[in-house]
């Protein structure tokens, strides 16, 4: 061994005493000062959340209270309410007449809800350790449980027929938006009497032309209930959108019109309101809101010029109500079928509403 | 002094069986034990959340995040095979080139904070990977140094066994600030809670280095005419390396057994799908192999030292072998063998993982510790890596059982020939280092 290499190992082993010795100390200050932005980090990021919870100002009174599905409590608007605050995300009612009045929330939180003579269905969400889970919920007209269901994905379209009887719920199984090519969703049947699930609409035939059709890619989504057995749908397949009336007897999905999706069937049966994709629009933002006369398959466009993302509800009194991106998420807005008027604000901080009652 | 070695690591027991069995291990190796514990708590913390917050913050599918990953697993393979070099170089700068290994990666966890977009998040993770390459080797080299010939496979089991439960910890940490900190399901696009992870994460990877730079001494490597080379090791002695007959039989049997090996996500989905198990069992399946690893390294690592690292090394992939029986033969509705299948592949890891890199560092002599392992290691990675694609492509095809049986019957074929291969009767008695005239 040189003597170079053995001074080297002499000044290291001085080195070495002197690190020694102090090395406890600066491993407490090390790990104190470290601790200390940790913990600061995360007080931070959940007080970030936790001021989510508080009520915004200046936006609409929410008071808990209870919420009914029942048909003879009088016209009203219930909801999953978006406003900021404790009552986010629960099942809220306000009177038609006055949608900006204070909104009553029943404790129950859903991301998609529909109702329709005293049967809610609500798709709920649920934090897992790992990943998040989905549940479809069949509620009664004072929104207790009456049954659950596991779901595949993340929920996006619910719907319950005019009778009660029989609801339906889309999830989408890869991706989580309509736009883009690359999703894939699921639609499923269920009768509330006797409940039988039929979980998956894919494996009805497709009826196109008069002739059944078979491709691997069909998509099927967005259910609007005419009766019982009856329904219209989006079928989607070789990147194009068809508006499909679906019959449970039969178990056929027969396509009859084209570029349409999220359809909403009229209370008087004879009108579909549905997203149609405009040529010319961003790729992003494809969609403007249609009106299809069954009787005689006339197209109208609603005055709505903005890009609608959602599956309309009709209001019975000849009008539709939508979502749009708002402050609190979504708002909903209100235009006329008819092509005519122009598109009103119904409620802030709304989504997913159904309008009951007389 | 790697003579003695060789020949003790070919099947002479110790003596001593009473021994504590961690007894006989230098500070050096629970130091750098503890560095490892802590940068992993840092890194699972990270990629236990990664692929969550990539797909909520930039809409990233999991699928482009797995084939990331992958990749950069590759490239953190070669970088391995350069940090070995490195260290080896200088005479011995395996603490220097370690800490910039450490340090690297402890830089990229702040910059997540702020790399919001994909290319941005793909060059983070990659000089992540980079600095997890760097330190790899030099560090195994500082183990196998400082625990000299005898207990090599034992310190390396300490190593491990601090080191994965460094990984057990930091899925469960980062999982505990998500849960404390996560806005309510609908916040879609809210990022804070992901944030508070890469902070915590930040400061355990600060704390690694510090606690490294403190409690790490340099690796004194114990000198003499017989342990050197005539000059500084250069990138052609790689070459070299494989010209020695234990090196190319250790790099050529890791190399085999590790294209028979599929990756650990293709194991998990194998057993999940394999048992019908519910989906929120499946990141229960890393957990329960980390935690057979960690209880097993130690004892199966002194173990490797009485009974030699290489019949363990090949005991250890038999278990694999036992896992891929299972899985093979087993019906789907026998779930209680789940468990069992999750204890041998721990004992898989357990026999292999740190007891090669012992096997490695008995046949490269000293100086040359930091390329040794890490062309054995690096060998290995590579092979794992091309394996699972073999094993992906043949699943995608035949179905999976057919797989299974495909990698059980390589398997069997790898370890025959290695077994020849590894034989201590075939491995002749060195009387002259590499390199020397």
């Amino acid at each position: 061994m040189s003597t170079k290499n053995q001074d080297v190992t002499d000044e290291g082993v001085r080195d070495g005493r002197v690190i020694r010795k102090c090395r406890l100390p600066v491993l407490i200050v090390c790990i104190l000062l470290l601790a200390a932005v940790a913990g600061y980090s995360v007080r931070r990021a959940a007080e970030r959340t936790s001021r989510l919870d508080r009520p915004a100002q200046g936006g609409p009174a929410v008071l808990p209270g209870p919420v009914t599905l029942a048909g003879d409590a009088g016209r009203r608007v219930v909801f999953r309410n978006m406003v900021w605050g404790p009552h986010r995300d629960e099942l809220a009612s306000v009177p038609a007449d006055k949608p900006t009045g204070p909104r009553v929330a029943s404790g129950v939180k859903c991301l998609r809800f529909s109702a329709a003579a005293g049967t809610g269905i609500c798709l709920q969400g649920e934090h897992g350790v790992v990943r998040d889970t989905y549940r479809a919920v069949v509620l009664d007209q004072e929104l207790r449980e009456r049954r659950t269901f596991p779901l595949a994905g993340t929920p996006t379209r619910a719907r319950v027929s005019p009778s009660g009887r029989t609801v339906a719920w889309t999830v989408f199984v890869s991706g989580d938006s309509y736009t883009g090519t690359g999703f894939s969703t699921r639609t499923s049947l269920l009768d509330t009497e006797g409940w039988v699930l039929r979980d998956n609409l894919e494996t009805y035939t497709v009826i196109k032309e008069g002739r059944p059709y078979k491709a691997a890619d069909v998509n099927v989504w967005g259910v609007t209930f005419a009766d019982d057995r009856t329904f219209y749908v989006t079928v989607a397949t070789g990147g194009q959108t068809y508006l499909a009336a679906g019959d449970v007897a039969s178990r056929e999905l027969t396509l009859i019109h084209g570029n349409a999706e999220c359809p909403s069937l009229s209370p008087t049966g004879d009108r579909v309101a549905y997203k149609k994709r405009v040529p010319g629009l961003p790729a992003d933002a494809p969609w403007r809101l249609y009106v299809l006369d069954l009787r005689t398959m006339k197209e109208t466009p609603t005055a709505e010029q903005r890009n609608v993302d959602d599956q309309a509800v009709w209001t019975g009194d000849g009008s539709l109500v939508y979502s749009l991106a708002g402050d609190q998420g979504t708002d909903l807005w209100t235009v006329r079928a008819d092509g005519k008027g122009a598109p009103r604000r119904l409620l802030e901080g709304a989504l997913a509403p159904a309008v009951l009652g007389r | 002094m790697y003579l003695a070695d060789s020949r003790n690591g070919s099947g002479r027991p110790e003596g001593d069986g009473a021994r504590w069995r961690t007894r006989g291990v230098p500070g050096t190796v629970f130091a750098l034990g503890a560095v490892s514990l802590i940068t992993d708590v840092s890194a699972e913390m990270v990629t236990a959340v990664l692929p969550l917050y990539l797909a909520v913050g930039l809409g990233l599918p999991p699928v482009a995040y797995g084939l990331l990953d992958g990749t950069q697993n590759g490239v953190a393979a070669l970088v391995r095979l350069l940090g070995g070099h490195l260290a080896d170089r200088g005479g011995g700068r395996h603490k220097a080139v370690a800490a910039v290994g450490y340090t690297l990666s402890a830089l990229c966890k702040p910059l997540l904070l702020i790399a919001h977009t994909v290319p941005a998040v793909v060059a983070t993770i990659a000089v992540d990977r980079t600095g997890k390459g760097l330190r790899t080797a030099p560090r195994d080299a500082m183990i196998s140094l400082a625990a000299g010939p005898g207990r090599r496979a034992r310190a390396f089991g300490v190593h491990r066994a601090m080191d994965t439960a460094g990984a057990l910890i930091g899925p469960l940490a980062a999982f505990g600030i998500l849960q404390a900190t996560r806005a309510p399901l609908s916040t879609t696009g809210s990022t804070s809670a992901y944030e508070a992870v890469f902070v915590v994460s930040s400061c355990a990877a600060a704390l690694g280095v510090v606690v490294l730079l403190l409690f790490v001494p340099r690796a004194r490597r114990p000198a003499g005419p017989v342990e050197r080379l005539a000059r500084e090791p250069r990138l052609r002695d790689f070459a070299g390396l494989l010209k020695q007959r234990d090196m190319a039989r250790l790099t050529c049997c890791s190399a085999l057994l590790g294209l028979t090996a599929t990756s650990d996500g293709f194991l998990y989905l194998l057993i999940q799908r394999r048992f019908e198990l519910p989906n929120q069992w499946f990141p229960l399946l890393p957990l329960a192999t980390a935690a057979a690893f960690l209880l097993l390294a130690i004892p199966v690592g002194a173990l490797a030292d009485r009974v030699g690292r290489r019949a363990t090394f090949l005991a250890g992939h038999m278990a694999l072998l036992a896992v891929y029986g299972l899985l093979a033969a087993t019906p789907a509705t026998t779930v209680a063998v789940v468990p069992a299948v999750l204890i041998l592949h721990g004992l898989f890891y357990a026999g292999t993982d740190g007891v090669l890199a012992a096997a490695a560092g008995e046949a490269v002599p000293t100086v040359q510790q930091g390329s040794g392992i890490a062309v054995v290691g690096s060998g290995q990675a590579l092979a794992r890596i091309v394996g699972s694609l073999g094993f992906g492509a043949a699943w995608s095809s035949w179905g999976e059982r057919t797989a299974v049986v495909l990698a059980a019957a390589g398997l069997c074929l790898s370890l025959a020939v290695c077994r020849v291969l590894l034989s201590p009767r075939t491995a002749p008695v060195r009387t002259r280092p590499p390199g020397s005239p």
